[in-house]
């Protein structure tokens, strides 16, 4: 049994300081026993000689110097089992739901190992969402990690909740699963999540994490990575396909601030710690698939940018690990536009790969780039006709406004159980392309243009 | 390995441990803890040593032992690096994948260059000849290329033996009189650069085949580009476009801090590449370097001179080496990390103050240099900057911008309107281009530099345009003016615009592209004359050879449809009275 020591120096926001102890493990996990008999968890932040750092999970109230504290000898890890689908737990991975304990099946390491890039197998299975904007513009592929960039006020978590119910690999019916952490989100947006899950029937293949916003700010530190090893170990160990909801990232790194402000780090930008690229990183990176196993792990984190500012630190850091983003746009979302899409904004890295002939449709790249254009140019002509008037446009110029508007009304604008398969999706762009003078359809081949095109298509 | 003391950890803070009780030399490699995990000195204070560890040191104890290996980080050199994939600290990867799994766990070690494998070597030197460090011994076939055995700088002698046929890299190939035996394999401490005897000017263009590039902004062989660009602006694309296209004939490719999903892409792609030249593989002629942004924060900022010191190797033999770094700002952050966890004092937004020196010290281990063994090699560079937010002012940008050549700014709002490459081609810029003016012209054609300074006039003018078209519409120009436009949007749809997934656009030759600058420019020509005549614009922008040129660059038969769209462009243009 591992022995008690009640020699607690300081206590600092969520850090005790213990002195005089045995060699103790970085990383290690602790237990402190408080006055009153309850019992907290805790992790070795800085272990030396002299002085032993612990981050307290549940934050420090309560204890005093007499605490007794703990080293259990082990770095935190977590039990794993196949029944923990339909299963509610909380941010430190207790069952919330007044089911039995899980009785686990592997207990894993929570800080996962980087996969070796060379068994990583290429992400270009195809998912279909549903969602023009994102099949048709941005596509989304297994295995791929795609945030959701939103701010205060706009409708992430539908955006979120439609494509985790519609997300499928079009031709193929394999188990899936959907791992749900929510940190620092308030009840009613949980419950918002959880209503959607059992509506749909979603929780029955679903594990779900609650750290919500009065729990302690620390546990959200963990609750990612619970998730994310669960997701492992359905994906890798029981081949399942699993799709990981991570909502709020920005709740996440203001825990790892707090922490950092606690531990008197000298701070990077904003006040968020040097490490927090390296951090999230860890967490992103838990995506993918490998070589020879059939599972595979697609991530959709959502994060609030602060003040809608992409040049904040945490969508910044972020957009260089995931492999694009999904912006939420207020101006669409102010039209009264669901989803509000900003697909010139947005970006899936992995698109190239998922699509095409044998994935999509072979006019799929060329029909993106061609929408993108023209709606880009669209837009730029707004500007110009709330200076000169829509009539000293030209002809040209006035169907590429048109289109921008025709482009957020039909192709953007979806019910939210509207499901388009990507075939739907492609035909609407060249119903809308075609509005538009066919010489100006620069991004599409000649050939394609014969085949698809409205007015040249064989009948 | 000359000497080997035993300390013992004092603390562990993440990645950085202290220990006592070894007294080693600045960046020497020490291995740390029960798990031997490797590390690497970065502080000597009082009676501790600070040490940087490339592994997870999550259960690690005070307590536990530390070695001082007495050598600095190195890397292995040899044949058999060409094919590789390493980690930031040359451990390759598929081996590591079949010790231990999918996953990569700790205190794994792995040579980079395979041991037992045997390589044939065929000597080009005889018996009793005198040799200097730097000098070829022989060849050894390797991938695509010959590789060339030379003697490790410093060592000279004259060749007592030396023997042909097949060794392993660690066989005595021949021996020296002194009692130096020579092998194929060497090492390089990582953060030296090789040493070479003369720096050479930079007058040959790297030809990448990428249009914006060779045309308007070139880069040379031996010469040094940034590539800056927020996320999401093609960056990664146009840096491996230059990887499987540019005409160097080994290719180093650091992904550092790279994404996962975008490094197996690059894994997965590489191998299924053909070599335009050879027909073999491009990865025969490939060593990539890995580090994905979650695996250890020291690796990552290793990787960067693992790569560079692999580069100078083959440039010793007298090759072109084009080095990809990407990207150097998760290299900075990595510096970022390491010096916050050192608590160090920091610079400019929480950079170390030796941000700069860093830097530049690296950009200057590229260039074309006559080698000690008397070829000429080159290395080019080409980094990737990531700058935050895309703020160009921030310190990795603006300290890359003062030492780099060839600046090839990718442009978020030419990604949004899906102009790929987006590098812009008004803040782009090459300080190369007066010194290649020779080059092209006696290798492409005598009016080169003309046909691209007319092309960049265009585009200046059109942007100078722009701003009177935002406020009173294009309407109000008048028809040279707007012609203007027109060829300039010509130039930006037909020419600039290069579709990377393309299996024609992909690469254009410089003949290519020179002929198709060329058309565009005869159709201006063309038009000008026509609105002398008072044909009205409309008319002329409405010519089919007009929209032909758009479409033919995708065609295979492009370099034929280029003659027959010209000399169907001359004859529009008669018929319409030119």
């Amino acid at each position: 049994m591992a022995k008690e020591y009640h020699t607690i120096s300081q206590i600092a926001g969520p850090l005790v300081f213990v002195e005089k102890t045995e060699p103790v493990g970085y990383g290690e996990l602790v237990q402190i026993a408080l006055p009153d008999g309850s019992i907290k968890r805790g992790q070795v932040l800085d272990s030396s000689d002299e002085v032993v750092v612990i981050q307290v999970f549940e934050g420090t109230g309560g204890i005093d110097k007499a605490s007794g504290v703990k080293f259990l000898g082990e770095t935190v890890k977590m039990p794993v089992s196949r029944d923990m689908l339909g299963r509610i737990l909380s941010g430190s991975g207790d069952p919330l739901d007044k089911g039995p304990p899980i009785i686990p099946e592997k207990r894993l390491e929570i800080i996962g190992a980087a996969i070796n890039p060379w068994a990583r197998d290429n992400p270009r299975e195809f998912i279909q969402t549903g969602i023009s904007s994102i099949d048709g513009m941005n596509t989304l592929v297994r295995g791929q990690k795609l945030p959701i960039f939103s701010g205060s006020g706009l409708p992430h978590n539908d955006i979120a909740l439609q494509i985790a119910r519609q997300s499928k690999v079009v031709g193929k019916k394999e188990e899936f699963a959907v791992v749900f952490a929510a940190m620092g989100i308030t009840s009613e947006e949980a419950q918002y999540f959880m209503n959607d899950f059992e509506r749909t029937g979603a929780l029955k293949r679903a594990v779900v994490f609650l750290n919500l916003a009065d729990d302690p700010a620390i546990e959200r530190l963990l609750t990612p990575k619970l998730a994310l090893t669960t997701a492992e170990y359905l994906a890798f160990d029981l081949n399942m396909h699993v799709l990981v909801i991570l909502t709020d990232i920005t709740n996440y790194c203001e825990a790892l601030r707090q922490i950092g402000a606690a531990r008197e780090e000298v701070p990077a930008r904003r006040g968020y710690p040097g490490y927090m690229y390296t951090d999230l990183a860890n967490l992103y990176e838990r995506a993918g698939r490998i070589k020879d196993k059939t599972g595979s792990i697609t991530q959709f984190p959502i994060l609030s940018m602060p003040g809608d500012d992409i040049t904040h630190p945490i969508p910044d850091l972020t957009g260089y690990i995931t492999e694009g983003q999904i912006v939420a746009s207020r101006d669409l979302h102010r039209k009264g536009i669901f989803p509000p899409i900003a697909v010139e904004r947005s970006l899936s890295r992995l698109m190239g790969q998922g699509i095409g002939a044998g994935h999509t449709r072979d006019d799929h790249r060329a029909v993106s780039d061609q929408l993108y254009a023209a709606y880009a140019e669209g837009r730029d002509l707004r500007g110009l006709v709330a200076i000169v008037g829509k009539e000293a446009l030209s002809e040209r110029d006035r169907k590429f406004l048109d289109f921008a508007d025709a482009f957020e009304d039909r192709f953007i604008r979806q019910g939210k159980d509207e499901d388009r398969s990507i075939e739907q999706t492609l035909d609407l762009g060249w119903d809308l392309i075609s509005a538009l003078p066919i010489d100006s359809l620069t991004k599409i081949d000649r050939k394609l243009i014969e085949k698809y095109h409205p007015q040249t298509k064989k009948k | 390995m000359t000497k080997q003391e035993e300390g013992r950890v004092s603390r562990i803070a993440g990645p950085v441990v202290t220990a006592e009780g070894i007294a080693p030399r600045m960046y020497d490699v020490v291995l740390v803890g029960d798990l031997k995990l490797m590390g690497e000195v970065i502080k000597l204070v009082g009676r501790k040593t600070v040490i940087q560890v490339y592994e997870d040191t999550s259960g690690m104890r005070p307590g536990e032992p530390v070695v001082d290996t007495g050598a600095p980080l190195q890397v292995e050199l040899g044949p058999g690096l060409l094919s590789s994939v390493y980690d930031g600290v040359q451990r390759p990867l598929p081996v590591l994948r079949d010790k231990q799994g999918d996953f990569v766990s700790r205190g794994v070690t792995a040579s980079g260059l395979d041991r037992k494998k045997k390589w044939k070597f065929t000597p080009t030197v005889k018996k009793g000849a005198d040799l200097e460090g730097g000098m070829a011994l022989g060849d050894v076939p390797e991938g695509n290329i010959v590789h060339k055995v030379l003697l490790p700088p410093g060592v000279k002698g004259k060749l007592k033996s030396i023997s042909e046929g097949e060794f392993t890299v660690e066989d005595a190939i021949g021996e020296l009189e002194s009692g130096y035996k020579v092998a194929m394999l060497q090492r390089w401490p990582v953060r030296h650069p090789r040493p070479y005897a003369d720096k050479l000017l930079p007058d040959i263009p790297l030809v990448t085949g990428q249009r914006v590039l060779d045309m308007l902004f070139p880069l040379a062989k031996g010469g040094t580009a940034a590539i800056p660009g927020g996320f999401g602006t093609g960056k990664t694309v146009t840096s491996q476009q230059l990887s499987k296209w540019s005409d160097a004939q080994i290719v180093v490719y650091v992904g550092c801090g790279e994404r996962g999903n975008e490094m197996t892409e690059v894994l997965t792609t590489f191998p299924e590449l053909e070599d335009p030249k050879t027909g073999k593989p491009l990865m025969g002629r490939t060593v990539l370097v890995a580090n994905t942004s979650n695996m250890p924060v020291a690796a990552r900022e290793a990787s960067v001179y693992t790569g560079i010191t692999i580069a100078e190797y083959y440039r010793d033999m007298g090759y072109d080496v084009s080095l990809m770094a990407d990207s150097t700002s998760r290299w900075a952050e990595a510096m970022r990390e390491i010096s916050s966890r050192l608590e160090e004092m920091p610079g400019e937004e929480g950079y170390p103050a030796y941000l700069a020196s860093r830097l530049s010290e690296f950009y200057e281990r590229c260039g074309r240099v006559k080698t000690l063994g008397g070829h000429t090699g080159s290395i080019s560079v080409i980094g990737a900057v990531s700058p935050s937010g895309g703020d160009f002012s921030e310190p990795v940008t603006q300290n890359t911008l003062r030492i780099v050549k060839v600046f090839w700014a990718l442009d978020s709002k030419l990604r949004e309107r899906r102009h790929f490459p987006a590098i812009n081609w008004l803040t782009s810029y090459s300080l190369y281009s007066p010194m290649l003016e020779d080059w092209y012209r006696k290798n492409v054609a005598e009016d080169w530099n003309k046909i691209r300074l007319w092309a960049m006039e265009i585009l200046q003018k059109e942007s100078e345009l722009q701003d009177i078209v935002q406020l009173v519409g294009s309407d109000a120009l008048p028809e040279e003016q707007r012609l203007i436009l027109e060829v300039a949007r010509m130039i930006r749809e037909f020419f600039l615009q290069q579709s990377a997934y393309h299996p024609v656009d992909t690469y254009s030759p410089l003949k290519r592209q020179y002929e198709y600058m060329n058309a565009i420019r005869s159709f201006s020509e063309h038009a000008k004359k026509a609105l002398t005549l008072e044909i009205p614009l409309e008319r002329i922008v409405a010519l089919p050879c007009r929209s032909d040129l758009g479409k033919l660059k995708f065609e295979e038969s492009i370099d034929r449809d280029l003659k027959a769209s010209v000399a169907s462009m001359d004859k529009q243009f008669a018929d319409l009275g030119v």
